[in-house]
């Protein structure tokens, strides 16, 4: 029977009882960011941790001018630098525990040093002498990872699996506000929301993806807002201020740990430098805004506040910036030696165990290596 | 000894059985993909097992195949060993950029210090009749990315032997399942513990002395079936098949093309930028002396893969085969 010929005996029905699976009203984000500093909930923060945090954050600083200026010195092939970007660099690294897992983007190396990796170690990949200079299970730190958004499905999957073997491992994934256009965000987030799995995403919002801001790249109210649709809590907070940071992102490794779920973080910030050392930033935005943040900094915000409250003086500031630049020193001194490097590593790390044809292979690098050290070799000889 | 009365069964059984087998012997080893759990997939391949181990190891995932495999690499790197499941060839692409970026050099960009025994199964190529996407053959891809192991069973017994290897390797293994041969029998004894096949050498399935046909997956029963047709024209024709893409046996492969002086490379998967190509210039490269032919290619048609009416046209056939060995018969300057 067709359609048509049913027509007379069709009664439409009400679609069966639907409802919301998740009332949304509490995943959503505050309208403005969250702030700590310069607010009245600034007299609660601890302040051992508003200590440590500053003494972090003027690390990261002097972290991040060493690396650039290692890009001049050409001992860095290129550098990402998250100046203005501290607070969130060193808040993700601080609210981990040790068993905790950190998931980097490129640009995140200030985040896997705050976490206690050896700065060297971390500058590998930029370096250019090996992709990764660290074992991701001993420091719990995935590698720098260069592909934008592909590192969030890992996040889930590794808080998925120890939270499936028992383990209450948390896993806080960091993410650009460009990668929050890839699949693989989406993917992430819902694979994280349906599984329920303890992880956290943080988007620093840095205004730009390259030379793309933030209007080009979505048309949500705010990247927190994309949580609800997931069906997680969306969050929004100030980057620039350490303590809101800290702070949200702690509630929100907590929520994780006990069961609660996946949370998506919108940290608001701003990237001072250039996207690299490589790029030119005047072309795509006008000084007057750079200054308009540069007033916001984030050493500046928490300084204010200690010094206000009597928790920093003179001798402090100066002891917390002498031990940065012995820090940097030291990054100097080791990253202007040449690294030791085996051509056989080419082969080494391919396969457990070396196919035919690696083999193959690396007999005729050897010999090459052979040859070369022989002195200069001519066709057919 | 005993011997063992021999049953037959499907390629399908056997693959479920090492599926089952493997998440028996390890608790490590979890399955997840696409309508894998209740269902059992769409060929039924892990059926039983959500039921058996439950749903944390048989896991019904969303639909989304870079979340799929991306989430098998946290997973793996948190010591589990996923097999995931694709649930058709052309829908592993949007897994690509997880399988290349991050699946493939884990290891190496770590020096070793995290290896991803993540296994990929991938249902491929065609001959089942079906519409567009569901018939690819993506051998190429995967043999041209470093860091992966591809296999393909043609064989009962391999589908078990394989797949179990597979689960057991370090590496992340892209096992290719031909899924014209999910439901041909074979005389393998489904209640006998199975053997574990090494990834990585080639068998010779029937010997002869006149020329090799080298082959691998869907397309070992149509060259064993050229095989026996090609007696009548006085051909006796070696039939290889390579079971592993890579690691690949150029020993195995050489040894049969120095007996018998000629080869055919015979797939399904096209033939330019084919693995056919690869195989004959490594022919070229170690047995030139020995052969006196060209090596020749039998291949599918440089085409997306056609519509289900006209693949019959497109697949090599026992007649492409045949016409192929008649050009073995090959004189310098003709
Ligand atoms: C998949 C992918 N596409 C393109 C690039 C090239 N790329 C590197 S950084 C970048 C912009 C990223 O912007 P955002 O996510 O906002 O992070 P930010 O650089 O601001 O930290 C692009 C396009 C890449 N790394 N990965």
């Amino acid at each position: 029977m067709t359609v048509m010929e049913q027509r007379g005996a069709y009664r439409p029905t009400p679609p069966p009882a639907w409802q919301p699976r998740t009332d949304p009203a509490p995943l959503l984000p505050d309208a403005l960011p969250h702030r700590v500093l310069g607010t009245e909930a600034a007299a609660e923060a601890d302040p051992l941790l508003l200590r440590r945090l500053y003494a972090e954050l003027v690390r990261g600083r002097r972290y991040n001018t060493q690396a650039t200026a290692l890009t001049k010195q050409g001992r860095l092939a290129v550098y990402p630098s998250s100046t203005g970007q501290e607070a969130c660099e060193v808040a993700a690294a601080l609210v981990l525990e040790e068993r905790d897992w950190l998931f980097p983007s490129y640009r995140d190396t200030l985040a896997a040093v705050a976490r206690g990796l050896d700065p060297v170690q971390a500058l590998t990949l930029l370096r250019g002498d090996w992709h990764t200079g660290y074992d991701p299970r001993e420091h719990r730190i995935a590698p720098l990872c260069t592909p934008l958004a592909t590192q969030l499905p890992h996040a889930v999957g590794l808080a998925h699996a120890a939270r499936l073997k028992g383990d209450d491992v948390v896993a806080l994934a960091l993410v650009g506000d460009g990668g929050t256009s890839e699949g693989d965000f989406h993917e992430a987030l819902n694979f994280a929301a349906v599984w329920q799995a303890p992880v956290v995403f943080l988007v620093q919002n840095n205004g730009f993806a390259i030379s793309v801001p933030l209007a080009k790249q979505t048309a949500a109210p705010s990247l927190a807002h994309k949580a609800v649709g997931y069906g997680m809590p969306g969050r929004l907070v100030d980057g620039n201020d350490a303590a809101a940071v800290h702070e949200v992102l702690s509630d929100a490794v907590a929520h994780a740990r006990a069961g609660g779920g996946p949370t998506l973080v919108e940290a608001v910030t701003y990237r001072i430098d250039a996207h690299t050392n490589a790029d030119d930033a005047t072309r795509y935005r006008g000084d007057s805004e750079v200054e308009a943040w540069r007033a916001h900094d984030p050493i500046a915000l928490l300084e204010h506040e200690l010094t206000e409250r009597g928790l920093l003086d003179e001798d402090g500031i100066r002891a917390a910036r002498e031990d940065a630049e012995a820090m940097a020193a030291d990054l100097r001194a080791r990253m202007n030696q040449d690294p030791a490097l085996d051509p056989m590593d080419l082969f080494a790390h391919v396969y457990a165990e070396p196919t035919p044809q690696l083999r193959e292979q690396e007999a005729q690098l050897r010999a090459e290596l052979a040859a070369e050290a022989d002195g200069p070799q001519g066709v057919g000889r | 000894m005993t011997t063992v009365a021999l049953k037959p069964a499907t390629m399908a059984q056997a693959l479920t059985r090492a599926l089952r087998d493997a998440m028996a012997a390890d608790p490590a080893v979890h399955v997840m993909g696409e309508d894998v759990g209740t269902l059992g997939g769409v060929f039924r391949v892990t059926d039983g097992l959500a039921k058996e181990f439950g749903e944390d190891r048989c896991t019904d995932t969303p639909l989304a195949e870079a979340g799929i495999l991306g989430t098998a690499v946290g997973m793996a790197m948190y010591g589990l060993r996923p097999v995931v499941e694709m649930q058709f060839d052309a829908f592993a692409y949007p897994a690509f950029e997880q399988l290349i970026s991050h699946v493939a050099r884990m290891r190496n960009r770590t020096r070793g210090a995290m290896p991803l025994p993540i296994t990929i199964r991938v249902p491929y190529g065609g001959g089942i009749g079906g519409v567009e996407h569901h018939s690819d053959s993506s051998e190429a891809y995967y043999m041209a990315t470093p860091g992966l192991h591809v296999v393909t069973p043609a064989t009962v017994a391999d589908a078990y032997g394989l797949l179990r290897a597979a689960i057991a390797s370090d590496d992340p293994v892209v096992f290719l399942e031909p899924k014209r041969l999910y439901w041909s029998k074979d005389s393998w004894n489904p209640d006998e513990p199975g053997t574990v096949e090494p990834i990585g050498r080639a068998v010779v399935r029937r010997s002869g002395r006149s020329a090799t046909l080298i082959t691998y997956g869907p397309s070992l029963p149509v060259c064993l079936e050229a095989a026996e047709a090609a007696r009548a024209e006085g051909w006796d024709l070696e039939v290889v098949d390579l079971r592993s893409l890579v690691p690949f046996d150029d020993e195995t492969v050489c040894a049969s093309v120095r007996r018998t002086g000629r080869a055919v490379v015979v797939h399904e998967s096209g033939g330019y930028g084919g693995p056919g190509g690869e195989i004959a210039a490594r022919i070229t490269e170690r047995c030139f002396h020995h052969l006196e032919a060209p090596v020749l290619r039998v291949a599918g048609f440089d085409i997306p893969y056609p519509p289900p009416m006209l693949e019959r046209h497109h697949l090599p056939g026992v007649d492409r085969i045949l016409d192929a060995v008649g050009r073995l018969q090959w004189e310098a300057g003709s």
